[in-house]
């Protein structure tokens, strides 16, 4: 097994992850649980396949990607902050429904119900020849952007005023509030927040395969909450656990054709969030108001 | 009459659901009234149509049932996709093993393993709940993935050569088809599962409102204050509910493995599990709108093949969610005009 | 300025004036309405009628921002402090000094802080987390908060509630420094020790209205105490006489923690004999409701031990309930009922451990049963089918008393069992509570009802500050007395 295609491939598979995950923590860190990962980055790789099918330019892609992150986003946004309804189940539902759009669309658009056309993609700054493998991944212009995304989420959401403001909004909404701020406002972006990242993580993922299939996220936006979680709920935390899970799938293909049973790597990510949620990896204590609504206590209101 | 009334919320969602749906349709070039009209009298009109319904149906009103009681126990059960699953592969593996039995031995024994597999996938999160604390949410969608893990696993065993299914059930565990009652309904794959769903829904109803642990049950759900100050032990009922939610959704598995195909086969779920989790809120978490709002789904669901040479079938996939997401914002949106 | 809550008001018609560089306390019970009324000047809540002037012009508080524009600075009873930040970054919350691209500049707030600290001389370490903080540092840091954002007006909500001795006495060093320094300050207490060491002049509120304002110089102890807590006796019958039995319900040496891991109850002993009502008095918030869970089950001790009987109480609750113990809780919406359940499963709530045959309810039994249990005790209407939280607040209450009373327990320890019921409802319950007592029960009654436990009791104690300070006899204490024991003016506390 080539060490570095096996460090290659581990890039490769976390950098959605780790996108996705980093976004999630903005949306949890105000307070609101959001699930709806997985239908934010199916509508995105969509996007982007549409975007770029009917430009020819990938970068009409990435805008039409994050367009529909935001948008999905702003769904689950107005559902969980404006209505105050319940967190969880709406992010199930925008699952479910992205599912059925995604599909719909696809059929309708392609006429295919399950994969588009092949679009242009990111073409990686230093070609494959060159430096095998990891060159092609670490200079792909997504992966170049996550790579800066990451350590400026960290300082947002830890160094800048707004984060602060985020965070309190996250712990005691109350508190926020009382000091006449608009706690509202802060989660609505938080969630927001999350919707751009997550359009990135599906443009990536579509432009990495350069076509949309049916049902292409498999999962990946309930393992990056997992990852979130584990990472406590840190931008870097997150993306650290995503390169750790990243690692173990890079593995568990790797190990494919071999005798030895790949399901057991498959499941270390899935076995090691159950045990940091349940304390087992010492106390992660997520947001203190998450998944309670916010309402505002004067009268007439 | 408070029941009636609690209907504005699911019968909205689908009325908006259906209006969305008539645009969609519009917009495809087809007229809506005619494709719903094709619609309702395919699932409804005709007696194949009719056992295709309920044979989608079956496992949805399990994995309802079983979300459902979860909810009234305040507890989320996101992982009846998973639990279905077990709950598949257990039958399928107990009925390959029987052979010979008679059907009074098989068939139970394959409804018990299908039961018991279900429920222990729900007792873990329910566990780690009562003793850590650990929220189950996280914990039933993680196990999700462990179980389509683990049947890959024990399909490299289990598997018949080169497929991804297990060996044939025997006889005796076989669930017969609805037309041995109902001759009309022969062609679909509507079979004796039905049944069993509808004592299930039956037995949860009489469990949760007669019965002295559903009672605690549905206290803990309310007011897990004044539970624990009436004495009731909150940690071991909310670990008891998750056991039963998941109980409830490994029967769903009986549908496809001792009644229609008579092996499990990787995959069979097809979503079952998450579909639930919307077909018990649509249905209130009672287990008679569970019901009714299985057949809906199952209709949707029947009723996408229908009309697919004319709108795309996947329209059908996203009403479903978009009936979900209404039915959760209706009442929100309700309670925010009269709060 | 009026504010009501439903169809409580709790602020009824009250007016307060403030003068520039005084302490003026406010005085009252719990429900007073003390905390309402600063609240509308926090801009937390809105008024439903009346005005807030400032310096002899009309200003209107539409919510926190303004308030805080206006210099009012709000230290609540129960902190709004960010656990995870630091000092620093919870005073400069929102007025957060900031850089290019909304940089958060963490030194520049540090320094800040450090340097108002030493202004005003409260000292805290801006790095320091928030929740590593004791009780005392944290109000500093609510206090730096206020004048972070340029309070001239401070308000503080019950602030020593919850601090040692030690800590008190450096708060109020600290409020007359601030006076010294032109602050205004509201002090919310009940507390008249506090109001004799620095307050100018004290306001008294009782049941939403202002019953009296004086200059603290001239008013005594005992008019203050008689403001605060007098209420119209009502006339119960004397108690029969009666002979007590064996102790049923014994507290040795009880300590426990509250929420706040801090000490609540604080090796606490007492007695109750069958044919007996024990009554504690006390102003809410000084270790009852934590005595009450101990009792019951439903808090661990960290000393002593509760005895039911004679012996040894089981763990858990569902046990001590089979032991023959009854409790009505303080708090019956959390802890007492089942809103959306019926009238009939509540009912059930208390008796689930004796409906000993097999798993099914017997549902026509639970129903017949309850429909007595409502039109005995009068509840209106006694229909079994309805939702609890359809009941008004008093017969709410009426149904938990009743439901627990119905049980034939040997010991009830019952908390502020008149609480929101109409004066007809509580003569009820009070005349069952003696019944009870007459057949031979234990009863525990917890309560602020002075009136009701001078009547009821055939012993008292006082707690105070998670102590009970005072053991005497209904006939050889009054109203005043015990109001101050209540207030910590007068201590004894018991060998």
């Amino acid at each position: 097994m080539d060490v570095l295609l096996f460090v290659a491939a581990t890039f490769r598979i976390s950098v959605p992850y780790a996108l996705a995950a980093v976004g999630a923590s903005f949306s949890e860190r105000g307070g609101v649980v959001n699930i709806a990962l997985e239908g934010i980055m199916l509508n995105s790789a969509l996007a982007y396949v549409l975007g770029a099918y009917a430009s020819g330019n990938p970068a009409v892609g990435l805008g039409a990607a994050l367009l529909a992150g935001l948008a999905t986003a702003g769904l689950h946004a107005w559902i969980t902050v404006g209505l105050r309804g319940e967190q969880i189940t709406s992010g199930i539902g925008i699952n479910l429904l992205s599912a059925g759009l995604t599909r719909y669309v696809l059929v309708s658009v392609f006429g295919s119900s399950s994969n588009s056309p092949r679009v242009v993609g990111f073409d990686p700054l230093v070609s494959f020849d060159t430096l095998p493998g990891l060159g092609s991944v670490l200079t792909s212009p997504l992966v170049l952007v996550g790579l800066v995304l990451i350590p400026a989420a960290q300082w947002l959401m830890f160094g800048s005023v707004f984060g602060l403001r985020l965070r309190s909004v996250g712990e005691r909404p109350e508190a926020v509030a009382a000091l006449g701020l608009p706690v509202v406002g802060y989660r609505v972006t938080g969630v927001l927040i999350s919707g751009l990242f997550g359009g990135l993580a599906g443009a990536w993922l579509a432009s990495e395969q350069h076509s949309f299939t049916d049902g292409m996220t498999n999962g990946r936006g309930y393992v990056a909450i997992a990852a979130m979680i584990v990472g406590r709920w840190s931008p870097f935390g997150a993306a650290l656990a995503c390169l750790v899970f990243g690692a173990a799938e890079a593995l568990q293909i790797a190990l494919q054709g071999s005798g030895f049973p790949s399901e057991l790597i498959q499941v270390l990510p899935y076995v090691v969030t159950m045990l940091a949620v349940s304390g087992f990896l010492g106390r992660s204590f997520p947001p203190r108001a998450l998944g309670t609504p916010f309402a505002p206590e004067r009268s007439g209101q | 009459m408070k029941r009636l009334v609690a209907l504005e919320g699911p019968l909205a969602a689908i009325a908006i659901a259906l209006g969305a749906g008539a645009v969609l349709i519009g917009i495809a070039g087809e007229n809506p009234l005619e494709i719903y009209a094709l619609m309702a009298t395919e699932c409804f009109g005709t007696p194949y149509g009719i056992g295709q319904v309920l044979f989608k149906a079956t496992p949805l009103i399990f994995t309802g049932l079983g979300v459902a009681l979860a909810f009234r126990g305040g507890l989320f059960n996101i992982g009846a996709e998973g639990q279905l699953v077990v709950g598949g592969l257990a039958a399928g593996l107990a009925g390959a093993a029987l052979t010979g039995q008679a059907p009074f031995v098989a068939l139970p024994a394959c409804l018990a393993a299908a039961a018991g597999a279900g429920a222990l996938w729900g007792a873990i999160p329910g566990m780690l709940r009562a003793r850590f604390g650990a929220h189950e949410v996280i914990n039933t969608i993680m196990l999700n993935f462990v179980a389509f893990a683990l049947v890959a696993w024990i399909g490299r065993y289990a598997f018949e050569p080169a497929t991804v299914r297990t060996a044939e059930i025997t006889a005796g565990a076989v669930l017969p088809r609805l037309d041995v009652w109902f001759p009309a309904l022969a062609g679909s794959p509507a079979n004796f599962a039905l049944v069993l769903a509808l004592l299930a829904a039956i037995v949860v109803g009489i469990f949760l409102d007669h019965t002295r642990l559903g009672y605690e049950i549905r206290a803990v759900g309310l007011n897990a204050a004044a539970a624990e100050f009436a004495g009731i032990g909150i940690g071991a009922t909310r670990a008891l509910t998750l056991a039963l939610s998941g109980a409830l959704a490994g029967l769903g598995g009986a549908n496809f493995v001792l009644g229609y195909k008579h092996f499990f086969e990787q995959g069979f779920s097809a979503g079952a599990g998450f579909l639930g989790i919307a077909v018990a809120l649509v249905g209130r978490n009672q287990p008679l709108g569970v019901v009714l709002a299985a057949l809906f789904f199952g209709a949707l669901s029947y009723s996408g093949l229908v009309i697919h040479g004319r709108v795309p079938k996947e329209l059908v996939d996203m009403l479903q969610g978009l009936v979900l997401l209404i039915a959760i914002a209706v009442p929100a949106a309700l309670a925010r005009r009269r709060g | 300025m009026t504010r009501r809550f439903g169809s409580v008001v709790a602020n009824d018609d009250v007016s307060l004036e403030l003068e520039a560089g005084e302490i003026h306390a406010l005085v009252g019970e719990n429900g007073a309405g003390k905390s309402t009324l600063m609240r509308v000047l926090a801009g937390l809540v809105a008024p439903d009628a009346g005005r807030i002037e400032r310096d002899g012009r009309e200003v209107k508080v539409r919510g926190p921002a303004d308030a805080i524009r206006l210099g009012i600075g709000m230290v609540h009873q129960h902190y709004m402090l960010v656990d995870p930040l630091s000092v620093a970054e919870n005073v400069v919350l929102g007025r957060e000094p900031a850089g290019t691209l909304g940089l958060f500049k963490r030194p520049a707030a540090e320094r800040q802080v450090a340097d108002m600290a030493r202004r005003y001389g409260l000292p805290v370490d801006p790095k320091a987390p928030v929740r590593a903080l004791s009780v005392g540092g944290q109000q500093r840091v609510e206090i730096l908060k206020a004048f972070h954002r340029g309070a001239r007006v401070l308000v503080l909500d019950e602030p020593t509630a919850v601090l040692t001795p030690h800590e008190v006495d450096e708060l109020m060093r600290v409020l007359r420094e601030l006076r010294e320094r032109g602050v205004t300050i509201v002090l919310i207490t009940h507390r008249l020790a506090e109001v004799r060491a620095v307050a100018d002049r004290v306001t008294v509120m009782r049941a939403g209205r202002v019953v009296g304002n004086a200059a603290v110089s001239e008013v005594t102890d005992e008019l203050l105490a008689e403001w605060m807590i007098g209420r119209p006796l009502e006339t119960l019958p004397p108690p029969l006489e009666s002979s007590t039995g064996d102790v049923l319900l014994e507290a040795r040496e009880l300590s426990a923690l509250d929420d706040r891991r801090l000490p609540a109850v604080r090796k606490v002993s007492f007695q109750v004999r069958a044919g007996e009502i024990v009554g504690i008095a006390g102003v809410e918030g000084n270790g009852q409701h934590e005595l009450v869970e101990c009792l019951t089950g439903l808090r661990r001790t960290t000393g002593g031990e509760v005895r039911i009987g004679g012996l040894r109480a089981p763990r858990g609750v569902r046990a001590r309930l089979r032991l023959g113990f009854a409790h009505v809780p303080g708090d019956r919406i959390r802890r007492g009922l089942i809103g959306e359940m019926t009238l009939a499963e509540n009912v059930l709530l208390g008796r689930l451990h004796e409906s000993g045959r097999g798993p099914w309810l017997r549902k026509r039994a639970i129903e017949a049963e309850s429909r007595a249990l409502l039109e005995a005790s009068g509840i209106e209407p006694a229909d079994p089918s309805l939702e609890a939280a359809a009941l008004s607040g008093g017969n709410q209450q009426m149904l938990v008393v009743a439901r627990e009373l119905a049980r034939g327990a040997r010991v009830l320890v019952v908390a502020h069992p008149t609480r929101g019921l109409d004066l007809a409802a509580a003569a009820t319950v009070r005349a069952r509570l003696r019944r009870e007592r007459n057949e031979g029960r234990a009863v525990l009654l917890v309560s602020s009802d002075l009136p009701e436990l001078l009547a009821l009791s055939d012993r008292l104690h006082v707690m105070y500050e998670g102590r009970l300070t005072l053991e005497t006899q209904p006939s050889a204490t009054d109203e005043r007395t015990l109001g101050l024991y209540m207030t910590g003016h007068r201590m004894e506390i018991a060998q």
